[in-house]
């Protein structure tokens, strides 16, 4: 990895834990293989997200529409009911080639938009292609979803003999390849971060004017976190919609998902890939692990039954992730694990 | 069908999609003014508007419930409308205040997309709390069993053609509280802002708020009061929402907010004339669209305004006479 030799950086930490939990998973039956796939797509799309808030200070409320357009790019240019049949990874190309191309067209009208009129903007985009994905139904199949989609497929030992291997319904290959795929788009968003380009985001969002005069144009560096952030949003869908062979439907990649990924962001650290990191794993952690046990332990002692509304831990989702940002914008809006830079677009004392 | 009467027809249909979208319309305003008051005086898209509508909604299908009230008729039905009218109002007026006092105003000096993270947060937890309210085993709430799910709101409010069984329009009860409750409120609410202190003292925080409070305004006051006539709007707008469309449901603060946030935006935000254009506004284009277009791309077409609108024209119809804010 191309990082700092600092043996105490937290990306180091969780990286040995999640190579822990694919080792020991199976001998200890912890059971959390299935839950951390989850948290890996929704580790990328903070990670796309970060680029665009963190890294540049653009609130970007509409990243699911971005993952949807991930996810049907992908099932679209996979599924054997369509024209094009891709494997798997010349479809992951494509969507991620189709993601960008999705943001650039999005944010080259409206990225000169003030910070809040861009965030309805971006919202807006949201709703209007989850509409668009139910309503052409000829291509997208409404509420049905594409499906079936190809798993991945890899070169590696099988029953024939060395060759292009799929994968099957076990939970371990699957793991792997996303931890892979997550420690890349890391490495990649590190290295970004300290590219050139990614240099011009951060200037951008401290001071735009004091960036446009040392010859950053904001603009076009705002496009390219857009595009960029955009195109892994893409890869996020692609890769859950590949793990479930569905798209499922359009509604799954609803406002709720977008705050969601706006949650993970901010629980870490808005700015900080660390912090999506560690973001990712509390607020999936919250939501698919914590909410249940918290349900059935309520059921257990008799306070709700499981007709009832508190009963359900999907009816609590809703108030977690407001009372999240609520309170990290009250107490700790830099987040759990700040990043380096002091002042962000978000925390006080930022520019606004 | 005689050749005669195709365009007659044709003028029915379109005077008849023209009135509900006038009647919607009066009721997006109402929300719409909620809006642009609050990003009139402190810039904040006040995310959490539409949900506080949706929980005055469920305040008013509670009492509802409560009072059996859809068995009253005569005077004392004409009496339970003005009772919901009210205590809704009262409801979302507190309410709004306190979301001020405990979500807003410990954010005044952060920067503003703080504020905005926080108002949408503020908002995931209202819609949480109307789903629980819908899972309340009352009557109404249909026994606390499927909490999710929209529920039916009573029609207390005659469905009766008042021009005639016979004619070709309709023009109901509903449409005439409509007219009823909103006229007078928008009149008022001008005339509050026109031409009295409190009025006076909301302009100068919105063009000013560090000049307005060297002049011995005290900024934070004025602050809670716009919340707290926005809130009571919006109180007004929900129960006449809640009577107009006849069902609620834990989630509709989302669209309502956004119609109304459009209006808003479209009209010019901040601008009080301009909400009241822009939600007539966008009532009309939400029935002709789904009159001739198609019901299930109405969204769409909202949030199309309302991209376009940001893009070309951020300042809105009415939104260039900045002497109007508030």
């Amino acid at each position: 990895m191309v990082v700092s030799p600092q043996w105490r950086s937290p990306a180091l930490w969780l990286l040995a834990a999640a190579v822990a939990v694919g080792l020991l998973d199976d001998p200890l039956n912890l059971g959390l293989m299935d839950p951390m796939r989850g948290v890996m797509v929704f580790a990328l799309l903070g990670l796309g997200l970060n680029i665009v808030t963190g890294f540049t200070g653009l609130l970007h409320l509409g990243m699911a529409a971005f993952m949807a357009i991930g996810a049907y790019a992908f099932a679209i240019s996979s599924c054997d009911i369509y024209p094009f049949q891709l494997g798997f990874w010349s479809a992951l190309a494509v969507t991620a080639a189709i993601g960008a191309i999705a943001g650039f067209l999005l944010g080259a009208p409206t990225l000169g938009l003030r910070g809040d009129y861009l965030a309805i903007v971006t919202l807006g985009f949201g709703e209007i292609v989850q509409d668009v994905l139910k309503n052409l139904d000829a291509i997208t199949k409404g509420t049905q979803g594409i499906n079936p989609l190809p798993p991945p497929s890899l070169p590696w030992w099988g029953e024939n003999g060395f060759g292009w291997q799929e994968f099957g319904s076990g939970e371990r290959p699957w793991y792997w390849l996303f931890l892979a795929i997550t420690l890349v788009a890391v490495v990649a968003c590190r290295n970004l971060e300290r590219s050139r380009t990614g240099r011009g985001w951060l200037a951008v969002r401290e001071d735009q004017l004091a960036a446009s005069c040392m010859g950053i144009a904001p603009v076009p560096v705002k496009l390219v976190a857009f595009a960029t952030g955009a195109a892994l949003a893409a890869i996020a869908g692609g890769l859950w919609s590949s793990l479930y062979a569905s798209t499922g439907e359009p509604g799954n990649y609803d406002f709720q998902v977008s705050v969601l990924a706006l949650c993970i962001v901010i629980v870490g650290g808005i700015g900080s890939i660390n912090g999506v990191l560690v973001g990712s794993v509390a607020m999936i952690g919250a939501a698919n692990i914590a909410l249940p046990k918290m349900a059935s332990w309520l059921q257990q002692h008799g306070w709700v039954n499981s007709g009832n509304v508190l009963g359900s831990p999907n009816n609590w989702k809703y108030l977690v992730f407001g009372a999240v940002l609520v309170v990290m914008m009250r107490v700790r809006p830099e987040g759990l694990l700040p990043a380096r830079l002091e002042r962000k677009a978000i925390a006080p004392g930022g520019s606004t | 069908m005689a050749m005669e009467s195709q365009p007659s027809m044709w003028v029915d249909v379109f005077m008849q999609q023209l009135t509900t979208g006038l009647s919607n319309g009066m009721i997006i305003a109402l929300i719409a003014i909620g809006y642009t008051m609050v990003y009139g005086i402190i810039e904040l898209i006040n995310f959490a508007h539409g949900d506080l509508c949706t929980l005055g909604s469920f305040l008013a299908l509670t009492l509802v419930g409560l009072l059996g009230m859809d068995a009253w008729t005569g005077l004392p039905g004409v009496g339970g409308v003005v009772l919901l009218l009210v205590s809704c109002a009262l409801f979302c007026a507190s309410l709004n205040w306190v979301i001020d006092r405990v979500f807003y105003r410990p954010l005044r000096q952060a920067p503003k997309l703080t504020l905005l993270v926080s108002a949408i947060g503020c908002s995931f937890i209202l819609v949480n709390v109307a789903l629980f309210w819908g899972g309340i085993p009352m009557e109404v709430f249909g026994g606390g069993v499927a909490a999710a799910a929209p529920k039916d709101f009573p029609a207390l409010v005659s469905d009766e053609n008042l021009l005639g069984a016979t004619a070709k329009m309709s023009f109901t009860m509903s449409d005439l509280l409509v007219v009823c409750v909103t006229l007078p409120l928008m009149v008022a609410l001008t005339m509050l802002i026109r031409f009295t202190r409190l009025g006076k003292a909301m302009r100068a925080v919105a063009q000013n708020p560090t000049a307005a409070s060297l002049m011995g305004i005290d900024v934070d006051r004025v602050i809670g009061a716009t919340f707290l006539i926005g809130g009571a709007i919006g109180g007004f707008a929900s129960v006449i929402y809640a009577l107009y469309n006849n069902t609620i449901s834990f989630q509709m603060g989302y669209r309502t907010g956004m119609d109304a946030f459009t209006a808003a935006v479209l009209g010019g935000i901040g601008s009080m004339p301009g909400a009241v254009v822009g939600g007539l506004l966008i009532g009309v284009a939400r029935a002709l669209s789904d009159g001739y277009i198609e019901a299930r791309w109405t969204n769409s077409v909202v949030f199309g305004i309302l991209i376009l609108t940001l893009v070309f024209r951020p300042s809105g119809l009415l939104g260039a006479k900045l002497r109007d804010k508030v």
